[in-house]
């Protein structure tokens, strides 16, 4: 899957097969998946690019954004660091990227969203019998693609992130001045931020795998069956939390944003 | 309910061919195999067509149907308008013999690559004893009915001849995943579906699983358990580790 | 001239559906060079279709169940006319063949032991169908498929070529098997792919290449089903046997029309599917005969038990055998009470739930949604009489698989009959392949060693008449179109030899299937030779046709009715009929056919049964027999 050559593909070309011109013969809305994969990506790209930069209005007592989570450097914000800040001062760029690569390592690594940028981006294939565009396919068997299988470590820091995560939805039972007990918007925005954030960890396939999908006798470990066959149902989901959870850590971001820079009031619910 | 359909049918050989249009009659209730049944009977008695059961069990009459892999017994003519033209090529992964019909040896070549079944030497036949629980996920795999639909759409290879040789396909992924799988057989699929058989060459964009007629879950179910199976055995220094101070048998 | 490819072989078998292939492996592990023919691809084959299991005495489920209540309930099921010898060693043998599937990688459904699970079946006194879902025959085709492969690479290993001793003919089809003298010499036919012909030398041939029912025209049969292997053998000098029994079986598609005749597998009344007419009317109830009457539940109350309590209760008469089943169907069609596109309904939605459903039968949920756009969990299926199986087939020798009159030639399969005797019991099929496939490959074996490099040759003068023959439509000019003339074919057979059949009917069928003969010598098929659709089917005809002849003939001399044969005008049963098979030969370019008789059961065998049962179906004489017939 390296060069991007020109317009020529075994299905058109080879000896041997029938000899039809056309890419493809579909003729459904084959590629509108593509475009809003694409659409989609692509704004979320531009706005966690931003706002990874931007460095400022991550935290507002007691939210702090997910882009920020766990803000790990000397220049976070007061109140920001939920771990402490072992990076200290030499770290001068964003607190952001620190911790950008984790949920980025699983996102790009995910099989799910493996299929959907291949698709999409590298149109590798763009989409089912539509022919693509490379003249060479090696797949995931060679550097870099063949780091796709280090999926199970991003899952494993992921789930880090999801336990850090949710403990930031809990702080957001207090008020903005810190008081305990209380409950606003923005709390009901961490708590579905981290709980799709969940779901989609839960429900990916090296999850699946590890909990019980790599056992040869179900029969043998029947709670890690039962965990499997729950797990597997969620797995169907797994492209649907996907999307909520990747939407949701941005509009919970947003929302953090909104909120800090005045431009939205966090309404008090108790 | 009698009414005419626009068909454009791929015909020729290896040599050369072209779509070609006919005006077929349709009743209710058919499928596409049905019309091109009634144009061989009726306007081209030599069209070449393979099909067997008529019942999507076969998995004989592969071909695709407006550019897309398709049973012809499984696509009912009630899915498309009365004003469309429905497109029927041969399948273009592979090399044609005439008209509608491919070759498709490629696929038994492969087949003849995957080491077989081998159960435990001390279980006479008789003694087998396994759980319903432990042979549902091999089973699942064994619906296949070898219409190869998805080895055709497969761009692995629809697009690429050169890596016919070193890809099995789909559908011998299933198979691989149905032999891991199984409760009793004692060979290591794993390193072999990674070094043998390409399955590193998969890049999970599941149009195998989009064409399945037996809608067996074959990106999902098997081909991704048995990537991180080979992880397991390839690419996990943890698990490699475990697996040398302890073999964990029987799991 | 078309080229002529020529091989040497040990051993050809001809089909490679489940008895096809069990008799290769048998030859190979002979260490024998064998070839198998497979008129489709490889692993299509009509096997596929089966869908309701494999029976076989194991006892998993029930452990009362042994081969002599398997023998019984075959013959029962057969009426007593099966070649009792064969369906002995079918009872005996067929939970060997089960087994073995599962060191060959077959994975059946288990029981909670975790042994081969079995379920309940028309006619099958306790639950005896090993089986996989309801795609129990694509389970076996493609165990046995890998069975062969798994040979192939032995062979690759041992001798560095896969085809060293087992190779796989696809698209290829036998037109002729060639004779030397009285002995078999080897199988001719052409290449679908190319058209070219080729010829295969053999001393010992296998016919297992199922049945016909493409000679009618509602059949869940594929295309494949024209009766090669029955014609193959009549031409050659073999003889059929009870070929006026046609299974009609009682569940077949009715709606939409390019479906119809495509099965719905009796497990859908084994799991608890009831049949109704238009009326709401479980009419089977009124259809129990006689012969069956203790052994079903007299009212719906009892067979709803019998589900859940199979042994305090009896079962209910929708799992009747099929010739039954059919009969009654038809009857209510007839009169009136049929369902909209003429079938009675099958319901299943009624007793369990969705999930349960599309657990049990899947591919039945599959093809309902699929073909017709119905749901069965929540929609009644409409199902009418399909033809299904011919019990009828090549006269062979039952521990050999031998056929009469041939040397050299062997069948088993739906090609070879006398197994099921005038109807055949569900499930009884797929095990009746291994055991008989088996068998005959052994036979094949055996007969190859006595040969001793006398070896039978074939002469240039058979295959120049060979090609000729074969390569005749292709040489015609503006003949007939072969497609209409096999709708022409199907209608008279449906019309005048179906389910049920009458004296004038019959005649009316032979005057007018002479009238084919002469338009099958003018068919014109236009194109090359490869991949040519319609020569296939031109060369098909002639033996679709050569089989409905048998059949019609047989049926007009059969003056009763019995299994698959049933006569309007002779309903009942005769017990001196049961002491003949009619035979059927092909001589001077005509059937012709002659009474048999009926091979008598062996004493230890005939004790098997009550003699009050036994009195149903045979002569006083014949009881004599009988333990406790002296005193009777």
């Amino acid at each position: 899957m390296r060069a991007m050559g020109i317009l020529m593909s075994g299905t058109m070309t080879t000896p041997g097969r029938a000899k039809i011109a056309a890419r493809h013969l579909r003729t459904d809305k084959w590629w509108v998946q593509p475009l809003i994969t694409v659409a989609v990506l692509v704004s979320f790209i531009i706005y966690s690019t931003w706002r990874a930069f931007e460095n400022a209005h991550y935290f507002v007592e007691p939210y702090v954004s997910p882009f920020y989570s766990p803000c790990l450097a000397t220049s976070c914000v007061e109140g920001s660091s939920d771990l402490g800040q072992p990076f200290g001062s030499w770290w001068t760029f964003s607190p952001s990227l620190i911790i950008l690569l984790f949920p980025l390592g699983f996102r790009m690594t995910c099989y799910y969203y493996r299929k959907a940028y291949y698709r999409a981006f590298w149109q590798s294939p763009p989409a089912c019998a539509v022919a693509e565009p490379h003249k060479t396919y090696t797949g995931e068997t060679r550097q870099p693609l063949i780091l796709q299988n280090a999926h199970r470590w991003f899952f494993y820091a992921g789930l880090i992130f999801n336990v850090i995560l949710t403990y930031d939805a809990i702080l957001a039972f207090k008020n903005s001045e810190g008081e305990w007990g209380h409950m606003q918007v923005g709390t009901l925005v961490l708590l579905a931020n981290a709980t799709f954030l969940w779901l989609y960890s839960l429900s990916c396939h090296t999850c699946r795998h590890t909990v019980g999908g790599r056992l040869k006798h179900f029969s043998k470990h029947p709670v890690r069956y039962k965990l499997w066959t729950k797990i597997s149902e969620l797995n169907h989901h797994h492209p649907k939390f996907a999307w909520i959870s990747l939407i949701g850590v941005a509009l919970a971001d947003f929302y953090v944003r909104s909120v800090s820079t005045g431009f939205i009031t966090d309404l008090q619910i108790f | 309910m009698t009414r005419t359909a626009k068909f454009r049918v791929w015909r020729g050989d290896a040599s050369d061919g072209a779509l070609k249009d006919y005006n077929i009659e349709v009743n209710e209730g058919e499928v596409v195999l049905d019309v091109i049944h009634r144009l061989q009977a009726t306007q081209t008695p030599d069209l070449a067509v393979r099909w067997n059961c008529k019942a999507g069990k076969c998995g004989s009459c592969s071909a695709e149907i407006n550019g897309r892999p398709r049973l012809m017994c499984m696509t009912r003519m009630n899915t498309f308008t009365d004003e469309e033209t429905i497109t029927v090529t041969p399948l273009r992964a592979f090399p044609v013999i005439r008209d509608l019909v491919t070759n498709v040896s490629f696929n038994y070549k492969k087949a003849l690559e995957i080491p077989a079944f081998a159960g435990p030497a001390h279980l006479k036949p008789g003694e087998y004893r396994m759980e319903q629980i432990d042979v549902e996920r091999s089973q699942e795999f064994r619906k296949c009915i070898e219409c190869f639909l998805c080895q055709d759409t497969c761009h692995v290879i629809r697009d690429h001849e050169e890596n016919k040789e070193a890809f099995a396909g789909p559908r011998f992924f299933i198979r691989l995943a149905e032999l891991d799988m199984h409760p009793l057989d004692t060979l290591d699929r794993k390193r072999a579906a990674q070094e043998d058989h390409g399955l590193g060459m998969c890049n999970i964009t599941k149009c195998c699983t989009e064409v399945c007629p037996e809608h067996i879950k074959i990106t999902d179910n098997a081909i991704i358990p048995m990537k991180e199976r080979v992880v397991d055995v390839k690419y996990d220094p943890v698990r490699w580790l475990g697996s040398k101070i302890r073999r964990r048998e029987g799991l | 001239m078309t080229e002529i490819e020529r091989h040497s072989f040990d051993v050809v078998v001809i089909g490679a559906g489940g008895a096809g292939l069990r008799a290769a492996v048998e030859a190979r592990a002979a260490g024998l060079r064998t070839a198998i023919i497979c008129k489709s691809l490889f692993g299509k084959a009509h096997t596929v279709m089966a869908e309701g299991g494999i029976a076989a005495a194991m006892g998993n489920v029930n452990s009362k169940d042994n081969w002599q209540v398997h023998f019984r309930d075959t013959m029962r099921g057969g009426k007593f006319l099966n070649n009792f010898r064969m369906a002995e060693l079918h009872a005996k043998e067929a939970p060997d063949r089960v087994w073995e599937l599962e060191t060959w990688g077959a994975l059946f459904d288990r029981t909670k032991e975790g042994k081969i699970s079995q379920r309940n079946f028309g006619g099958h006194e306790y639950p005896r169908l090993a089986h996989v879902g309801d795609r129990t025959g694509l389970e076996l085709i493609r165990t046995m498929q890998q069975a062969i492969v798994s040979l192939q690479q032995k062979d690759a290993v041992e001798f560095g070529d896969a085809e060293a001793r087992i190779k796989v003919f696809a698209e290829t089809t036998i037109t002729e098997i060639i004779k030397d003298g009285d002995r078999a010499a080897g199988a001719f036919g052409y290449i679908r792919e190319t058209g070219n012909l080729i010829l295969f030398e053999a001393p010992a041939i296998v016919i297992a290449a199922g049945g016909i029912g493409k000679s009618f025209k509602v059949t869940s049969n594929s295309w494949e089903g024209t009766g090669d292997g029955h014609a193959l053998a009549l031409k050659a000098g073999g003889k059929l046997v009870d070929m006026e029994f046609v299974q009609f079986h009682p569940t077949g598609m009715v709606w939409p029309p390019s479906v119809r005749g495509i099965l719905v597998t009796e497990s859908v009344r084994g799991d608890g599917g009831v049949l109704r007419n238009s009326e709401g009317r479980r009419f089977m109830f009124d259809y129990i005969p006689e012969v069956f009457k203790e052994k079903y539940a007299q009212s719906e109350e009892e067979g709803d038990r019998w589900y859940a309590d199979p042994d305090n209760n009896r079962r209910p008469p929708e799992l009747l055998p099929r010739d039954e089943v059919a009969r009654a169907i038809n009857s209510e069609v007839k009169a009136g009470r049929g369902s909209p596109h003429g079938g009675v309904f099958l319901d299943v939605s009624t007793r369990l739930a969705p999930d349960v459903i599309k657990k049990k039968l899947p591919s039945m949920w599959h093809q309902f949604k699929e073909l017709a756009d119905v749901d069965i969990t929540t929609q009644a299926m409409e199902v009418g009489p399909t033809c299904h199986y011919v019990m009828g087939g090549i006269l062979v020798d039952p521990d050999t698989g031998a056929a009469s009159g041939v040397p050299g030639l062997f069948a088993a399969g739906e090609s070879a009959g006398g197994m099921h005797g005038s109807n055949r019991l569900g499930g009884n099929s797929l095990s009746d392949l291994l055991v008989f496939g088996r068998r005959a490959g052994a036979g094949a074996v055996a007969y190859f060693q006595s040969l001793s490099g006398n070896t039978p040759k074939v002469s240039d003068a058979s295959i120049t008449k060979a090609s000729d023959h074969a390569l005749a439509p292709l040489r015609n000019p503006g003949g007939e179109n072969p497609y209409t003339i096999q709708a022409d074919l199907q209608q008279v057979t449906n019309d005048l030899v179906g389910i049920i059949r009458t004296k004038s009917e019959l005649e009316e069928s032979l005057s007018k299937l002479k009238g084919f003969r002469a338009r099958l010598a003018n068919i014109t098929c236009p194109g090359g030779s490869a991949f040519n659709s319609g020569w296939h089917l031109a060369l098909d005809l002639e033996n679709m046709l050569l089989v409905s002849d048998c059949i019609a003939h047989a049926a007009l001399i059969r003056e009763e009715s019995r299994g698959g044969h049933t006569r309007e005008d002779f309903p009942k049963m005769s017990a001196e009929w049961r002491k003949f098979n009619l035979v059927s030969h092909f001589t001077n370019g005509e059937v012709a056919v002659e009474k048999l008789a009926l091979p008598e059961m062996r004493d230890e065998l005939l004790n098997l049964f009550d003699i009050e049962e036994l009195g149903k179906y045979m002569t006083p004489e014949e009881l004599t027999r009988h333990s406790k017939g002296a005193n009777a």
